[in-house]
């Protein structure tokens, strides 16, 4: 990911020559910004196996606490960075959505694994959404099925780095008017209502799941099944090979 | 204890019964008969199978399945597999709650699933899928949706909550609509049966 730096305009040699002294020159923004990145608390909840990694990565071996961010919260009123991590079925995809929008702003998403980004190995599940993307807007995709300790700590620094590039004057979160909520799908009878909101995401153009892997889509009406009335196909033993007559 | 014996001990106590071994297991011709079997098998001092692990809906296309396995947790045996047929048009069997109390979100499962529906089982609803869905997913004949394409009613509901829609959405769900279908997921491409 590309930001564009939040540049400080005082020289940097004076600035070092000021800090010999004693004295400390910085600017609102970035200390605004180092206080936010060095304390973002998650909110604490877990959908599937990848919990368990983001688990490990608060525990004493990774340490999720070297970049401020080890206070899992259990609400979503006193946290600023939802990880969805795992994979969110139709059922539970309405209940994110609702906790996101409890969410206080400024707030953040990570998803966390295959299945939280398009579905995964259950994408041509009618269970499963194929995305909370779909739903809410997401800051750091980070792929992994799931994502070792490491890479969420790197995707956790990706958001720092995102949270640095962000400036007090411009920020959404300060104008006027600013309600970021997404509604709630609803349970329909084949599955949410709607299928996703097309203000925060759209199907692409391009199926690269059609024109590149060859159209492995298995959905659908399945027509045959096996017949157990059939006597067992016994498989074919492995004869020994025959000694070699001269 | 093989799956002969037990045939014949049925047979034996149960007289007018129709057994049937497929594959490792018994199928039980006339599904009104399972409570009566696995109350047998349950009371039986030498079986004494007092354990029903698991009830399983299965779809085999020409037939609907229920495959029961039972255990012996007092002789450490089992399991014993028992199978009860029945069509498409009516998928009734009754329930086994009355016998194994554990019967009962296995059954609701299999009926959430495979569309079985369990008589006299006390709380038929479904379990994993919420109320108002329809059809049974698992089923070989079900048609999941395509998730890709809005239809509309996720316009209207989009419209009711005040999203934008692109209009090229919006002509397709009208399309679909004026043709009197929904968007369906097809199977495409070289598939594992």
């Amino acid at each position: 990911m590309a930001f564009s730096k939040n540049q400080s305009e005082v020289d940097e040699g004076l600035k070092g020559e000021l800090a010999k002294k004693g004295v400390v020159v910085t600017t609102i923004n970035q200390l605004y910004n180092w206080g936010r990145q060095s304390s973002i608390w998650p909110m604490q909840f877990g959908l599937a196996c990848c919990a368990i990694e983001m688990i490990a990565t608060a525990c004493a071996r990774y340490d999720i606490a070297r970049f401020g961010a080890e206070l899992f919260r259990p609400s979503p009123r006193q946290s600023d960075l939802m990880i969805v991590a795992g994979t969110v079925t139709k059922k539970m995809a309405p209940q994110v959505v609702r906790l996101y929008n409890q969410m206080a702003e400024p707030k953040y998403v990570i998803t966390m694994g295959a299945c939280s980004i398009a579905g995964g190995p259950f994408i041509d599940g009618y269970n499963v959404l194929r995305g909370i993307d779909r739903y809410i807007p997401i800051d750091v995709h980070l792929p992994g099925c799931p994502p070792r300790p490491e890479a969420l700590l790197y995707g956790l620094m990706e958001l720092q780095k995102k949270i640095q590039s962000q400036e007090i004057e411009t920020t959404e979160w300060y104008q006027k008017g600013m309600k970021r909520e997404y509604p709630v799908p609803d349970f329909g009878p084949h599955g949410l209502v709607p299928k996703f909101n097309p203000e925060v995401w759209q199907p692409r153009e391009l199926d690269h799941r059609k024109d590149k892997y060859g159209e492995p889509i298995l959905i659908g009406r399945k027509t045959k099944a096996p017949d157990l009335d059939a006597p067992l196909a016994t498989p074919p033993v492995a004869q020994p090979p025959k000694p070699q007559t001269a | 204890m093989n799956l002969q014996e037990i045939q014949s001990k049925i047979e034996a106590a149960l007289p007018g019964i129709r057994l049937k071994p497929v594959r490792e297991s018994l199928l039980i011709e006339d599904a009104a008969m399972l409570p009566k079997v696995a109350a047998f098998l349950k009371n039986d001092p030498v079986l004494a199978l007092d354990y029903l692990s698991s009830v399983t809906g299965a779809d085999y296309l020409k037939y609907l399945e229920s495959v029961y396995h039972l255990y012996s947790v007092e002789k450490k045996t089992g399991p014993v597999v028992l199978r009860v047929r029945v069509t498409r048009d009516s998928p009734r069997i009754p329930s086994l709650v009355p016998i194994y109390r554990g019967a009962e979100f296995q059954e609701r499962e299999a009926f959430d699933m495979y569309g079985l529906y369990f008589e006299n089982h006390p709380d038929l609803r479904r379990i994993f899928m919420w109320e108002g869905f329809e059809g049974f997913p698992m089923r070989k004949d079900y048609e999941q949706e395509d998730s890709e394409i809005l239809e509309t009613a996720d316009i209207e509901w989009l419209d009711r909550h005040g999203a934008k829609v692109p209009e090229g959405m919006r002509k397709k769900a009208a399309d679909l609509k004026a043709q009197g279908k929904r968007a369906v997921a097809e199977k495409t491409g070289k598939s594992i049966e």
